[in-house]
């Protein structure tokens, strides 16, 4: 079993807005292995980007998070900015939606990354300069010595996405964090950035944490994936599990409402995500689910070993067989 | 093919972009819409599908003349939309209507549900009361009369795609031109809003001109389908010939881009990387538009545009050298 890098223990976030207190994560634990591409899937508001926003320590001050991220055994929850510091970009890297607006318009790219190594590293102004054009060819920009000293302005989408994943790549990180990197682009554009996400992992061992909500993009690039529904997991898995026989009825439904070749008619999640203000009691699902039971609504379902699955369902083991999705 | 309903011939869009260069003002054209022809039948969906910048959009309002094309004519139900003056075109846009990608824009924060769905009927001075007419929509989506009397903040991105719907079939179109209509949606809700249009089209019978990105979506849904690059359509047809035999080397790319949720595909599957981003449409490159991107480009791609031509399994493509 590969090393664990990263470890997240019963994690809780909550936003004080003018309806009240509002909790978009309630107990998350997710492991991530060194080299291993973790995919994290959920829909809007399903806490999935809060989560990596408190391990990245990015939340506002207004948040309030509890609970344990530990990142190579150092505790990151309540670590002092000056220690987040210097853990972010060196340890732990992350890449968003939109790469424009990660970029400084008025600093050349190879500035841009040189200032990277050089917050984290000893180097040189020069020898940051080498490496900067060293990484814009790693993530397959072509003429690396000439973009370096363009702006963000004269790449395309694409480009720029690149450029973020040079840039958070920079320092070798132990864990990247992708926060859904291709959702803004077209579709032929993202076959591309995946198989650069993919390259950096192979070549650096560097491991991935893919936020989607296309589990299309998960079963093309992830090993394991995790399951989020108002902000708890609920199912998690190798992909080939998790795929074939899916066991929380939240992840079956996912699976089963997507359109696949063939005419068959759509099968949609009855109602919809619930008022994270006021989530229903017990497992947050049971409003939407053909099989919730009264149990359902008593106490919040934890992830449970059920055969290769762990899965946050009280009635997993009683549930008919799914069909496969593989 | 049924009846044929929309008849789209050589349709141009070109709009003017002013370049304020220092002091040199330039003046480009961004060709959105190049000699694009296809037609839909009754009762029928083309998906129209591509990547952004492809002008499936700008075809799609072109259609409706909510932009006037540059040239080109779009032929509804027999008439000519060009020919038409204003209040003919205006009557006529009963028969035309078209469902918007966000939910959340599409709607008057300020009015009630029950006066947004009943605004077409006033504007298009159809007599009396109209709050069965609203209800009977309401239903008719899947929302419940009750709703007439909320706003759109009461309501989700589902729930207000199915407003939209409601709204856009007030006036029983013969044809809804559908622009990304679930795109904004999440996956669970995506499903049941296509599943109401194909209710609704084998109920009510109307066309349907379905715009989006997402090509699983579009297979579902589509009964032809057209692939646009560029502002061009490069391949046009039946969805099993196109989904299945594509010929087009970039609709085959496209294709083959396109994650499957099915991991162990995923693995065995040949995947066509495409070099580089799209170019731009102010300067698009000569001869076939796809040639820059294109591995089987030859000295003739750049020369010669190529032509949409028929292929073995009965769609068209436009390419020198299709994939058999």
């Amino acid at each position: 079993m590969a090393e664990k890098v990263l470890e997240i223990r019963d994690l809780h976030v909550t936003f004080d807005t003018p309806s009240g207190p509002l909790e978009a994560v309630r107990g998350v634990d997710l492991d991530v292995s060194s080299g291993e591409l973790l995919g994290v899937v959920g829909e809007s508001g399903s806490g999935k980007s809060v989560t990596f926003l408190a391990t990245m320590g990015l939340l506002p001050a207004r948040a309030r998070v509890t609970g344990s991220v530990i990142l190579a055994g150092e505790q990151l929850i309540g670590a002092s900015p000056k220690q987040l510091r210097s853990v972010r970009g060196r340890l732990l890297s992350m890449i968003f939606q939109d790469p424009l607006s990660a970029l400084n318009p008025v600093h050349r790219i190879g500035d841009q990354i040189s200032e990277m190594l050089r917050s984290h590293q000893n180097l040189s102004a020069s020898d940051a300069e080498k490496r900067a054009i060293e990484l814009l060819d790693i993530v397959g920009i072509p003429q690396p010595s000439d973009r370096a000293r363009q702006y963000p302005h004269e790449f395309s989408g694409g480009m720029r996405q690149r450029v973020v994943i040079a840039i958070a790549i920079a320092n070798n990180p132990k864990v990247l964090i992708a926060d859904e990197p291709t959702t803004a682009l077209d579709v032929t554009v993202q076959a591309q950035i995946l198989e650069v996400i993919e390259r950096v992992q192979e070549r650096f061992g560097t491991a991935v944490v893919l936020i989607t909500h296309d589990l299309g993009v998960i079963a093309r690039v992830a090993d394991r994936v995790n399951v989020m529904y108002a902000g708890r997991n609920v199912e998690q898995g190798t992909i080939d599990s998790l795929f074939d026989h899916p066991s929380h009825p939240y992840t079956r439904g996912l699976l089963a409402s997507l359109p696949r070749p063939g005419k068959q008619r759509l099968k949609p999640i009855t109602g919809f995500p619930p008022n994270m203000l006021n989530p229903p009691t017990g497992c947050a699902f049971h409003t939407r689910c053909e099989f919730a039971a009264d149990i359902c609504q008593g106490e919040l379902p934890s992830l449970v070993s059920f055969g290769d699955l762990e899965t946050a369902c009280v009635r997993a083991r009683d549930l008919p067989k799914s069909e496969s999705f593989a | 093919m049924s009846e044929e309903l929309l008849k789209v011939t050589n349709l141009v869009k070109n709009f003017e972009l002013r370049v304020n260069n220092g002091a040199r003002r330039k003046k480009r054209i961004v060709q959105a819409v190049t000699n694009v022809s296809f037609s839909v039948g009754k009762g029928q969906t083309l998906g129209l599908v591509g990547e952004s910048g492809s002008g499936k959009t700008t075809v799609g309002r072109c259609i409706l003349r909510l932009i006037e094309p540059t040239s080109g004519s779009v032929e509804f139900d027999g008439q000519d939309l060009g020919s038409l003056k204003f209040e003919e075109l205006r009557a006529l846009r009963r028969k035309m209507q078209i469902v918007f990608q966000d939910p959340f824009a599409s709607l008057d924060p300020k009015m009630t549900i029950g006066s947004s769905i009943s605004e077409p009927l006033i504007v298009q001075n159809v007599p009396g009361d109209h709050s069965d007419k609203v209800i009977e929509l309401l239903e008719l989506v899947g929302l419940s009369a009750d709703h007439a009397q909320r706003f759109p903040h009461e309501f989700s991105g589902g729930q207000r795609q199915r407003i939209g719907v409601a709204r856009a079939l007030a006036l029983n179109p013969a044809l809804i031109v559908l622009d990304e209509p679930v795109s904004a949606l999440d996956v669970s809700i995506q499903a049941g809003v296509i599943n109401l249009f194909e209710d609704l089209q084998s109920r009510l019978g109307m066309s349907y001109i379905f715009i989006a990105h997402d090509l699983s979506v579009v297979r579902h849904i589509a009964d032809r389908v057209a692939v646009m690059y560029l502002g061009k359509i490069v391949e046009i047809g039946e969805q099993q010939a196109v989904y299945e035999h594509p010929t087009h080397p970039y609709t085959k790319a496209l294709l083959s881009a396109v994650p499957l949720p099915d991991p162990k595909t995923e693995r065995s599957r040949h995947r066509i990387m495409l070099e580089g981003d799209v170019p731009s449409p102010v300067n698009p490159p000569s001869g076939c538009r796809f040639r820059t991107r294109c591995w089987k480009a030859q000295d003739v791609c750049a020369q010669e545009e190529p032509m949409l031509t028929i292929r073995p399994s009965g769609q068209m493509s436009a390419c020198h050298f299709p994939e058999s």
